[in-house]
């Protein structure tokens, strides 16, 4: 089960990382997106995977039973989500409105801020 | 439902049963004022008046919050304090210890200088549009990111700070601003995401969050695979978030975009925040023994320091110029830490507190300056010295501190590295730390001698006639009060270097922070001694 979950997480980010070197940007957003995902299952894998046994107490019980699945990394990845899912709201947004400004998704083309041209600075007076 | 009588079960094995004294409240009051007064100024955003005195209200209540907390830690020492009591490892805690304490005194600080100078910088829309909540939250997320004790929390708190500087650096939304903000977005998103990959190894290895508990465990694990692993993952994250050398691309791309007020913030406490979170790992939980890791710091360090004086020589942007002076200082930083020794550690932390109050005083005077010649290009500046000399000697005494020179507070931590790299023989590293502060020092230089020494620049008729605005009386109280922090600590460096020497020594030591989260464990473990000798 780990192998397999490991592979998957690799495959995630392997894909993630191929869109992220992209130029366009929208690609690098889905790229964020798809390793935000891959961190999640990281984690996920990280906490030691175990089969079908909640983690819950008994009402007439003081400890759980053995061998149950741990309650910390599913609260972690829930964290994570919720973070994840609101910065990839934000970015979208903030790609939308770039591109308006800017009108283009090519980052090559997104010299604003740092212009090619830029004069070098004055030697003397 | 089954009501079978339980057995009584004794609370006292998995919390904390005693009161916390009242002075450790303060640990938690920086995160709680600045969350409170930022949706109250959300509240009353429409009222932009009441809004901005109910933000500085909030600013100052912040600062004396962590000035209490400072005094409180360096009376008492280390404070711990369990959330929900619940006994660590278990629950969330807080650890001030006296670097985290002096941390969050130096952004209350800045924060309110920032603050009172925005109240001339940004403008009614801005300000309707967020500004000071985002800053409150942005304080709020920096400080408690300073005090957490937990590595899960911390990436949390990273995220909050995060977050909310996203909402300050579009604000405006001009084109060059949208440009800039995604780059910033995009690269601190990467790298926070790659500290989270690190969280995830460390809680699959060491089976805890708690920075405490893992310091403990990695102190007992032999292999140095996995520690390597995680510490490189960190310290990748980490340097991306300090803008350290290669890593650094977002920096000089997106700071010279916003509110000026908004930028000098960013540089005194963003890329601090990096600098502390490594100081944190690599001296409390990773030692920096695992091998070819103090070297790699080294070289990065030394890369950071000139490149960054280089990348600032090039530009004839005075805004870009700065972007570069900060990533040079992030290198001088860093130099301390390969190091480990208690004079380096001592310069490292001493630099970090001199550069988060001076890199924000050096945006916030420029930011004047640029407002005066309505322009922050190299090439067109001039003629202010025939209007405000007392600015230009402000200014001047700005760029000494800044390139450490005397008799400000930039010259003693520059000594103590120096000394320490050649203590251990590591001359080039001492050279590269005095190239870049020569280097600095042109840089700056170049933009006092263009912007006051030079005449007034004549205008094409295109650009038509720029009317200056009246001096902005109060953003250059701002700045004199920054200043004047600097110039204290550099003409009386006693009391600091003692406080700075404090923090070296605590953070050679990291029993001592395990002690201070753990102390009944200890306190047992003392016993059995005792017992065993006996």
């Amino acid at each position: 089960m780990e192998t397999a979950m490991v592979a998957l997480t690799g495959l995630f980010f392997a894909v993630s990382i191929y869109l992220m070197l992209s130029r366009h940007v929208v690609r690098i957003i889905l790229g964020i997106a798809l390793l935000s995902n891959g961190v999640n299952l990281t984690i996920f894998t990280a906490g030691r995977l175990t089969r079908e046994v909640p983690p819950f107490i008994a009402s007439d019980a003081y400890v759980p039973v053995e061998g149950i699945a741990n309650p910390l990394p599913q609260a972690l990845v829930l964290t994570a989500i919720v973070i994840a899912f609101s910065f990839f709201a934000f970015l979208l947004v903030l790609v939308f409105r770039a591109y308006q400004e800017l009108d283009s998704d090519d980052s090559d083309h997104m010299r604003v801020a740092e212009p090619e041209d830029a004069a070098e600075p004055p030697i003397g007076y | 439902m089954a009501t079978a009588e339980k057995p009584k079960i004794d609370l006292a094995d998995a919390m904390l049963l005693p009161e916390p004294a009242l002075a450790d409240w303060l640990v938690v009051a920086p995160l709680c004022i600045g969350f409170a007064f930022g949706a109250l100024c959300l509240m009353m955003r429409k009222n932009v008046a009441q809004q901005t005195q109910m933000a500085i209200a909030g600013l100052m209540l912040f600062f004396l919050a962590t000035l209490g907390l400072a005094i409180n830690v360096i009376e008492n020492g280390t404070v711990v304090m369990a959330m929900g009591r619940w006994l660590p490892p278990f629950g969330i805690t807080f650890v001030v210890d006296l670097m985290g304490a002096i941390f969050a005194l130096a952004t209350g600080f800045v924060g309110l200088a920032v603050g009172v100078y925005a109240m001339g910088d940004a403008d009614k829309s801005e300000r309707r549009y967020g500004f000071y909540p985002f800053l409150l939250i942005m304080l709020a997320g920096v400080a408690t990111a300073f005090l957490t004790g937990d590595i899960f929390n911390l990436y949390v708190w990273f995220e909050v700070l995060l977050i909310a500087s996203f909402g300050l650096i579009v604000l405006g939304s001009r084109r060059e601003q949208l440009d800039g903000a995604l780059k910033y977005a995009f690269l601190n998103l990467v790298a926070t995401t790659f500290f989270l990959i690190a969280v995830a190894y460390t809680y699959g290895v060491f089976g805890t969050l708690n920075m405490a508990d893992i310091a403990r465990k990695s102190a007992e694990m032999s292999e140095i695979g996995p520690r390597a692993t995680i510490a490189a993952l960190f310290l990748f994250a980490f340097a991306m978030k300090a803008a350290a050398f290669p890593l650094n691309a977002w920096l000089p791309a997106s700071y010279h975009t916003p509110l000026i007020s908004v930028s000098a913030v960013f540089a005194g406490l963003l890329t601090k925040v990096g600098i502390y979170a490594l100081l944190r790992l690599f001296m409390t939980m990773f030692p920096v023994d695992l091998p070819g890791l103090s070297l790699t710091i080294a070289i990065v360090a030394a890369a950071t320091m000139i490149l960054g004086a280089l990348g600032a020589l090039a530009q004839s942007d005075m805004r870009r110029a700065l972007g570069f002076i900060v990533i040079s200082g992030i290198g001088i930083m860093l130099a301390g830490l390969p190091l480990a020794s208690p004079t380096a550690l001592s310069g490292t932390i001493f630099y970090a507190m001199h550069s988060m109050v001076m890199m924000t005083a050096l945006y916030l005077i420029i930011g004047i300056m640029g407002a005066q010649m309505g322009t922050f290009d190299l090439h067109r500046a001039g003629g202010l010295y025939v209007k405000y000399p007392g600015l230009a000697f402000t200014f001047l005494l700005i760029v000494l501190s800044a390139s450490g020179l005397p008799p400000l507070s930039g010259l003693w931590p520059k000594i103590y590295l120096v000394k320490a790299s050649i203590d251990v023989g590591i001359w080039w590293l001492a050279g590269a730390i005095l190239l870049s502060g020569l280097l600095t020092t042109i840089a700056l230089v170049r933009i006092f001698g263009f912007s006051f020494w030079r005449s007034q620049q004549s205008r094409t008729p295109e650009e038509g006639t720029y009317e200056a605005p009246p001096l902005d009386r109060l953003g250059v109280a701002a700045t004199v009060a920054l200043l004047g922090a600097s110039l204290v600590a550099g003409l009386y460096p006693e009391p600091f270097i003692q406080i700075a020497d404090r923090v070296a020594g605590e953070l050679l030591n990291p029993t001592l922070y395990i002690d201070a989260v753990f102390p009944q464990e200890t306190a047992q473990m003392g016993d059995a001694i005792n017992e065993v000798s006996q």
